[in-house]
């Protein structure tokens, strides 16, 4: 166990080295003066001297590089072009708000189409199936942004019961901030509900015909047995990976969640960064959600091999 | 749809073929196949209105009753009405006209990174899974790095540096999806290359080629047609989602996602701009699943002997 952690560390450690590659060359690859560009609106000589100084954009690309990780190891990721203040500051302010968005839809979405998921295997062909697919398959089919709008429309709108925009921090208001993520959080998490919610029926599908359940079966286990510690288990395996995968997908859909409900998140900051073309948060962004994006898979893989000892074993041969 | 099977198809070799695990499922023969699918009401829906999409986006000039871009302020904002069967927008634009060919960028989009994910994604799979060791750690190196960047923080890259356009959120679109069919690939590969029918073909003389495009790669399919099924839709509400940051197709191009970027402001005055435009993205992506999730049953042998 100890070698298979220490052998994924080391493959997290060797893919952040290719992700600060990408991101680094990412920037240098931008037609025109990368100064320039890193300055943003502020185009005095003076500036541009002090962003090549500062990021050393008159030495070789290998010291850059080197200057550009020790920066980033040590919390220096540039300057903000449009705030002037250090991008990391711009980051810690927006982290808290995005982390509170994916958390509560993350955990919408397993409770939701996990229990939806072993309902719909279990109740094959009976009205229980059929309302879980169709729920799920909406679910996969409204666009996120549009659930978003038609939301507002109905319930702050045309109905206000929950805001339609703005962000009160938990910590002012825990109530009134609740009230605010509600809609955010529906519209973020039920589209990964739906994902969650059909790799579960079809995991638990396969495993419910698999000979160890029947085995199972037939040794006399109570249902809710055969299906909890056997089937389901099994099923977890390709769930949790499936899950894994879609952390992507609810950055990139905390981004647009965000852009719609006027959350001051991390994707509102990201968008912003783009439209304004401030490039220093552009790629300090990038970068720790790159960064944070392999941390959280990590996290999985180890998960993973817990539920499922064969990876394990597997891995450590 | 074409696009789910061919893309499965053209990477195998074995189109038409059925996963068989020993379970005694004939392979169904196109014609079986086609009269299966009819019998499921709504995949065969899906299929109908899959194809109605895909018509409105190869024939969008011929069909649409307006010129997309023709402004006409004088009925701006109109509702839906006999002239304008889904109303106008704050330009007077012809939303129904706008919506048909907004189409085509979301059949362009879906096709081409659906094709660029599989095209990618499903040999370094195999040879991940296959042939482990070295093999497998440089391409779990290839799909982590991959995975770092969600495809909107890589959209978001990609328009940063080489501007916003469709090919560049095609791009993006495609490459996302890349990593969930190596994985799913390196997964099943992993799963069926230790059972003992592959152990046989391999044992029985079978080259790593043969083995992996008749026993591997067909037994992989209802897996890779989830994928695939899960990819076009996912593809189409992809391009909607970038064009409506302004990522994508680039105003006053027509696009879905386009539509309801503008649609914003007028939300109470105009709801129809933000509903119709939807309804189209729904339907069709509906429509996608739908029948991805018929042909699945179809395929899938378990799904028939249970």
């Amino acid at each position: 166990m100890t070698r298979y952690v220490l052998r994924r560390l080391g493959q997290s450690a060797l893919t952040l080295v290719l992700v600060s590659i990408v991101v680094f060359v990412g920037v240098r690859a931008m037609p025109g003066d990368t100064a320039r560009a890193l300055a943003g609106e502020e185009t005095t000589p003076k500036a541009l001297e002090a962003i090549r100084q500062e990021y050393g954009l008159d030495q070789n690309i290998a010291v850059q590089y080197g200057r550009y990780v020790e920066n980033a190891v040590t919390g220096d990721l540039g300057t903000s072009a449009r705030t002037g203040l250090p991008v990391v500051d711009g980051i810690f302010d927006a982290l808290p708000v995005t982390l509170e968005l994916a958390l509560l839809s993350l955990l919408l979405a397993v409770v939701v189409g996990i229990g939806a998921g072993v309902i719909a295997a279990v109740r094959r062909g009976r009205p229980a199936e059929w309302v879980a697919n169709t729920v799920a398959l909406l679910g996969l089919s409204i666009p996120n942004f549009w659930l978003g709008i038609v939301l507002i429309l109905g319930l702050a709108i045309a109905v206000p019961v929950f805001a339609a925009s703005g962000f009160v921090p938990f910590g002012d208001d825990p109530l009134e901030n609740l009230r605010r993520m509600v809609l955010p959080v529906v519209v973020l998490g039920s589209g990964l509900a739906a994902v969650v919610m059909r790799q579960t029926r079809a995991a638990m599908l396969e495993s419910l015909s698999a000979d160890y359940v029947r085995t199972a079966r037939s040794k006399g286990l109570a249902p809710h047995q055969v299906i909890g510690t056997h089937a389901l288990r099994n099923s977890l395996v390709t769930v949790v990976t499936v899950l894994g995968l879609q952390l992507g997908h609810l950055i990139s859909g905390a981004v647009v969640t965000e852009q719609i409900f006027v959350l001051p998140g991390f994707g509102k900051l990201m968008i912003d960064a783009v439209f304004t073309r401030d490039y220093a948060m552009v790629q300090g962004v990038v970068l720790f959600t790159a960064t944070g994006y392999i941390l959280v898979n990590l996290a999985v893989d180890l998960l993973y091999s817990v539920i499922d000892p064969r990876i394990r074993l597997g891995g450590a041969q | 749809m074409s696009t789910v099977t061919e893309a499965a198809g053209s990477t195998g070799g074995t189109p038409g073929t059925a996963p068989d695990d020993g379970t005694g499922g004939a392979p169904p023969r196109p014609r079986r196949l086609l009269r299966q699918l009819r019998r499921n009401r709504l995949a065969f829906a899906g299929a109908v209105i899959a194809v109605v999409f895909i018509v409105a986006a190869l024939a969008a000039p011929l069909i649409a009753p307006y010129d997309p871009a023709r402004t006409d302020f004088g009925s701006a904002l109109a509702p839906p009405g006999w002239s304008h069967w889904l109303g106008t927008d704050d330009l007077g634009r012809d939303q129904l006209s706008r919506i048909i060919h907004g189409a085509r960028a979301s059949m362009q989009v879906g096709v081409l990174a659906v094709a660029l994910a599989f095209v990618v994604g499903v040999p370094l799979g195999l040879v991940a899974g296959y042939y482990g060791r070295f093999a497998d750690s440089l391409v779990s190196r290839i799909t982590d790095t991959l995975l770092a960047f969600p495809f909107l923080v890589l959209a978001v890259g990609l328009a940063a540096v080489l501007g916003p356009s469709l090919l560049n959120a095609t791009i993006a679109i495609g490459v996302s999806l890349v990593p969930q069919v190596i994985r799913v690939m390196r997964a099943e590969t992993l799963r069926l290359k230790h059972l003992d029918y592959v152990g046989a073909a391999i044992a029985s003389g079978g080259s790593d080629g043969t083995v992996l495009a008749r026993h591997i790669l067909p037994n992989a399919a209802s897996a890779l047609l989830v994928q695939a099924t899960v990819g076009v839709p996912t593809a189409i509400i992809g391009e909607a989602l970038l064009s409506f940051l302004g990522l994508g197709v680039q105003p006053p191009e027509p696009s879905l996602g386009v539509m309801l970027s503008s649609a914003q402001p007028y939300i109470a005055a105009a709801p129809w701009m933000a509903v119709f435009p939807g309804l189209a993205i729904v339907a069709a992506t509906l429509a996608f699943n739908l029948f991805g999730d018929g042909l699945r049953d179809v395929l899938d042998p378990r799904g028939v002997t249970r």
